[in-house]
């Protein structure tokens, strides 16, 4: 099913009912690539530092702390989500992507790949904002017009690329996705 | 004879295999995949974190700092205040005016005064809030204007008048002769607001110091070998004891250029805890770090013929440099360096200062102190062409520097390939059908710009080499290229790795690449002015072609045949006149190892000396300049003001791109950029005496997000530099130049409205329009420059005029010039 994707992102997830007393520490269990990590860490302590911290999944990085700038996106059950907003304590058993999980057995995620033929990274450090940003609109919409693209990563701010590599990189990964044989256009790799 | 493969082939006929293709960059996929470590991805056991508390007040005397309560927080380690580190910095030999931490005195809101390491970040904090300091305000300096009235106390006790930190004056020919032969002599004033580079990665510096004296620190600092060297200064250590290692940077745009106070106070507190100490800037401090673009008001006087040549051109800048040094004189000598590399200019003078002001220092941004210019000559010979009667294009295309050629300010062209730049954006864009004929707010605006492949001389003065690079080849057919070059982004690491392959015939995707780490790594001056692929590109080829020279002396031995036909391409070494006579790289390797002893080559790179002489002549030279062009067409909506770029064509000579679809990724991000400066983004302040920064946060500083990103149209002019490796030259800066000044005249032909500054703000336009329609002058900018008792221009005779680069007054000239980077 297509439905039009939020610019902004699911935003802060205000923490459920069983929280939580000010400076206290929680103990809870989050979903992370799939796999189980047992933490305890103070109710306040967001879902971004617990990655980088307490787990240590560095590959999720901050720009700004204040959630302007979409580096530091993760998917929460498949959505984008700003994790230096996120409480782990009100995620629950929800399913936390971050960028150590796109790759498979079979290699780098569609996306990566096209980013790396493209040049899409240049200092790489908004990087896996984007690259997790443009996974759940491909999952969402396989074939997304350039507008659309430009809607889904509107959040996320990139200084280098001026975004036009990272488009042409997720409409490379989209036709991929869908089975086609897509190769970079002759003007992509060496202008006009 | 079969020839095996392409790669053996072009080998077999000389041409080049890796560069100029368009590879992945070879750090690509860790980067994709996160696993790039970043300064604050470095986590060591033990280790301490360090907040800062910074000066809450613009301008004010330290009366006293009370740390005692902070020192008692439990989690707390060490405090450390200015006293404690009391010896000066800064990036210029002749502006050491920074300390770690301010000790009698604070220059802006943001300035640091005392530093906390403790067992975690939040304990710091809570610390920092513990420390009291006593202020003793003093009056703010806030503006140019304001700095040059002479009423408000001196920020600084040195500068060329009070609060005036330099002031220049050059004269090459006879300007106003130059002036009076003029059929036109046009007169602007424009003003570029400030900005700064808002990198996606908050800075960041983790230091270990252990007992036996020795200090490391992991830094995302563009300038390893500077940051060394001020580290040695104010630790009072040895430098051999020292090892700076710059972690990736997660962009850096120049902001990254300086020693900053951070990286000394980690690096005190990790020897005076024996700990690990680790900083990460919020976003906030990453604001008042800086160093970004000077605002900058300039007046402009040029004489022009009826053909468009120029006679004589007066150029004056005024720079707004916050509140201290950095690369400002430098930056200052470069808003007047390069008006003459793209029109013959027969006679100029510029004059130009720098002013102390209570804000957070500015510094070198893409483009270093060349924007500015760049922005006010485009627009300026806009208005001409219109006085003229002349196409904007037209009148570029005839009066072009020529290749080979010195300017009037002796700055030595090589390669020069505007004219081709221009050509191609004009036929592109439709230029010629659609220039001045699009309807009313839509426009076309054409403009170009120049930079420099890398400065001529170092930042402080010696004889050594700017780039080296040492190559260890193993037995096993493994190669690892050590060079002192930091990765930014822009693909500096790949270069090396694409040079080497090149001349040795292997895949770049299995070549080491060992960078930025002053221990192991033979020094490269750092990420700035454009300089990395052209130097440190040089020295790996020189470091290559010593390798290769062994191989092939071994392998010719053991084949009995000439050297010459020796050749390399595949990972394999083979005889060019009998293709099935070959052995693998590694085979090579051992033979060579097996003759020579270990095999180890070194290269390194220093630019040509630069034909001027005169003081100030160190700024501007560059061993190969760099041209591009830029048509820009804009929407302007008359009824609110706004302007979006719909599409920018640009072409940019490069000599040879190394890596096409890199370089195309510069390109667009300088587009970016160029994009941001000229429509939105500006570091203002607000208050009238407290100077408080007005936004410093992603939210509110607006830069481009996708949905004010332009299409661009990228065309890489590609005439091989005989200074640059396999002929190339830089593309990570220059292409922003024309920018700013493309999409201004393009505002122009939409709606016949000047507006001479920028950002081009919807309030500028509208102010504008506002007055074509109240028929006065349709014009919104800077009404006037201030007054300043300029020092006597240094007279120096143009090339053309029998000079020989130096002062006419000797007393006066000092060999190369006292100030460089």
């Amino acid at each position: 099913m297509r439905r039009p994707y939020p610019a902004g992102r699911l935003g802060f997830m205000a923490p459920t009912s069983k929280a939580i007393e000010a400076g206290a520490n929680v103990s809870l269990e989050l979903r992370v690539n799939g796999e189980p990590h047992a933490v305890s860490v103070p109710v306040h302590k967001t879902l971004l530092e617990v990655l980088r911290e307490d787990i240590g999944l560095t590959g999720t990085k901050h720009g700004c702390e204040l959630g302007e700038c979409g580096t530091c996106t993760v998917l929460v059950d498949g959505q984008p989500v700003l994790s230096c907003l996120a409480l782990p304590a009100a995620l629950g058993g929800r399913d936390v992507t971050t960028v150590e999980g796109l790759e498979s057995a079979n290699g780098l995620h569609p996306v990566q790949q096209t980013f790396v033929e493209l040049g899409a990274a240049q200092c790489g450090y908004c990087t896996p904002g984007f690259v997790l940003a443009a996974k759940a609109l491909l999952d969402d919409n396989p074939q997304p017009s350039r507008a659309e693209i430009e809607t889904a990563l509107g959040g996320n701010l990139c200084r280098c690329t001026g975004y036009l590599k990272i488009y042409e990189a997720v409409e490379l990964a989209a036709a991929r996705i869908r089975g086609e044989p897509a190769q970079p256009t002759r003007e992509m790799l060496y202008g006009g | 004879m079969a020839v095996k493969s392409p790669a053996r082939k072009a080998a077999t006929e000389d041409r080049l295999r890796v560069v100029g293709t368009s590879l992945p960059k070879v750090d690509a996929v860790a980067k994709v995949t996160g696993r790039t470590r970043f300064a604050d991805d470095l986590f060591l056991p033990r280790m301490l974190h360090c907040r800062m508390l910074r000066s809450t007040t613009p301008h004010a005397e330290i009366v006293s700092i009370d740390t005692q309560r902070a020192e008692e927080h439990p989690g707390v380690v060490a405090v450390l205040v200015g006293r404690d580190l009391p010896t000066p910095y800064g990036i210029l030999p002749v502006s050491q005016d920074e300390h770690a931490l301010c000790i009698d005195k604070v220059r802006f809101i943001g300035d640091p005064v005392a530093a906390v390491a403790a067992i975690d970040e939040e304990t710091a904090f809570e610390a920092c809030e513990l420390i009291e300091v006593e202020y003793a305000p003093l009056d703010s300096v806030v503006d140019i204007e304001d700095a040059l009235d002479g009423d408000d106390p001196a920020i600084h006790p040195y500068g060329d008048a009070h609060n005036v930190h330099k002031a220049i004056a050059l004269e090459f020919g006879d300007v106003e002769a130059g002036l009076a032969e003029a059929d036109l002599v046009q007169e602007d004033l424009l003003f570029y607001e400030g900005n700064t580079h808002l990198p996606m990665e908050q800075h960041a510096a983790l230091a270990d110091y252990r007992p036996d004296d020795r200090l490391t620190l992991w830094s995302s600092t563009q300038t390893p070998h500077y940051v060394h060297r001020a580290l040695a200064t104010v630790l009072e250590m040895a430098p051999s004891r020292i090892r700076v290692i710059a972690t990736p940077n997660g962009g850096g745009f120049g902001g990254k250029s300086d020693p900053f106070n951070h990286e000394i106070v980690v690096a005190e507190l990790s020897r005076r805890t024996g700990r690990p100490v680790k900083i990460c800037l919020n976003r906030e401090e990453v604001f008042y770090c800086h160093r970004g673009r000077h605002p900058t008001l300039m007046w402009i006087k040029t004489g022009f013929k009826q053909d468009g040549s120029i006679t004589g051109m007066h150029f004056r800048s005024f720079l707004d440099g916050g509140a201290y040094g950095s690369y400002g004189v430098a930056s200052t000598y470069y808003t007047g360096a390069l008006q003459t590399v793209t029109y013959p200019v027969a006679a100029y003078k510029f004059e130009g200062l720098r002013v102390f002001t209570n804000k957070p220092p500015c510094g070198p941004k893409r483009g270093h102190g060349t924007p500015q210019p760049r922005f006010a000559l485009e627009v300026h010979i806009d208005k001409a062409a219109e006085k003229l009667g002349l196409d904007p294009a037209r009148m570029r295309l005839d009066h072009l520097v020529e290749p080979d050629s010195v300017t009037a300010n002796y700055l030595k062209i090589g390669s020069m390939g505007l004219g081709a730049c221009i050509e191609r954006v004009v036929a592109e864009s439709g230029w010629n059908d659609r220039y001045g004929k699009l309807p009313e707010g839509k426009g076309l605006g054409l403009a170009c710009g120049s930079y420099i492949s890398g400065a001529g001389l170092p930042i402080y003065w010696n004889n050594m080499p700017h780039s080296g690079v040492q190559l260890k080849l193993d037995r096993g057919g493994g190669v690892t290229v050590f060079c002192g070059s930091t990765e930014i982004g822009q693909g500096s690491d790949s270069v090396l790795a694409y040079v080497v392959a090149e001349v040795l015939g292997i895949n770049p995707f299995e070549i080491d690449i060992v960078t930025a780490d002053t221990s192991l790594t033979p020094v490269d001056l750092g990420s700035y002015s454009s300089r990395v692929t052209l130097m440190t590109g040089n020295a790996a080829l020189q470091a290559a072609e010593r390798a290769r020279e062994l191989l092939v002396r071994s392998v010719a031995e053991k084949w009995d045949v000439p050297g010459v036909r020796v050749a390399m391409a595949d990972g394999q070494v083979f005889d060019v006149q009998d293709p099935d006579c070959a052995m693998t790289f590694a085979e090579a390797v051992v033979l060579a190892e097996s003759k020579f002893g270990t095999i180890g080559t070194v290269g390194s790179y220093t630019p040509p000396r630069s034909p001027g002489r005169y003081r100030g002549a160190g700024v501007g030279p560059s061993p190969a300049y760099s041209y591009s062009a830029t048509v820009a067409e804009v929407s302007v909506d008359v009824d609110t003001g706004e302007t979006h770029v719909d599409d920018v064509w640009i072409a940019h000579d490069i000599g040879q791109a190394i890596n096409p679809v890199v370089a195309i990724g510069q390109v667009e991000g300088s587009v970016y950029m160029g994009l941001g400066e000229a429509l939105m983004e500006e570091m203002t302040y607000r208050g009238n005496r407290n100077i408080v920064h007005h936004h410093p946060s992603m939210l509110e500083y607006k830069s481009p997000t996708t949905h004010e990103m332009c299409r661009v149209h990228t065309y890489l002019i590609e005439d091989p530099d005989p200074n640059g490796p396999f002929g190339a030259k830089e593309v990570g800066q220059g292409p922003l130049l024309p920018i700013p000044p493309a999409i201004v005249n393009g505002v122009y032909d939409a709606v016949g409205a000047r507006v001479d500054e920028v950002p081009v703000t919807p309030q500028k336009v509208l102010a504008a329009l506002k007055r074509r329609a109240k028929q006065e002058e349709p014009r919104e900018g800077p009404k006037k420059a201030p007054e300043f008792g300029w020092p006597e221009a240094i007279q120096v005779p143009p090339p053309w005029a029998g000079g020989d680069g130096r002062a006419i007054d000797e007393r006066r000239e000092i060999g190369g010039g006292g100030v460089r980077t």
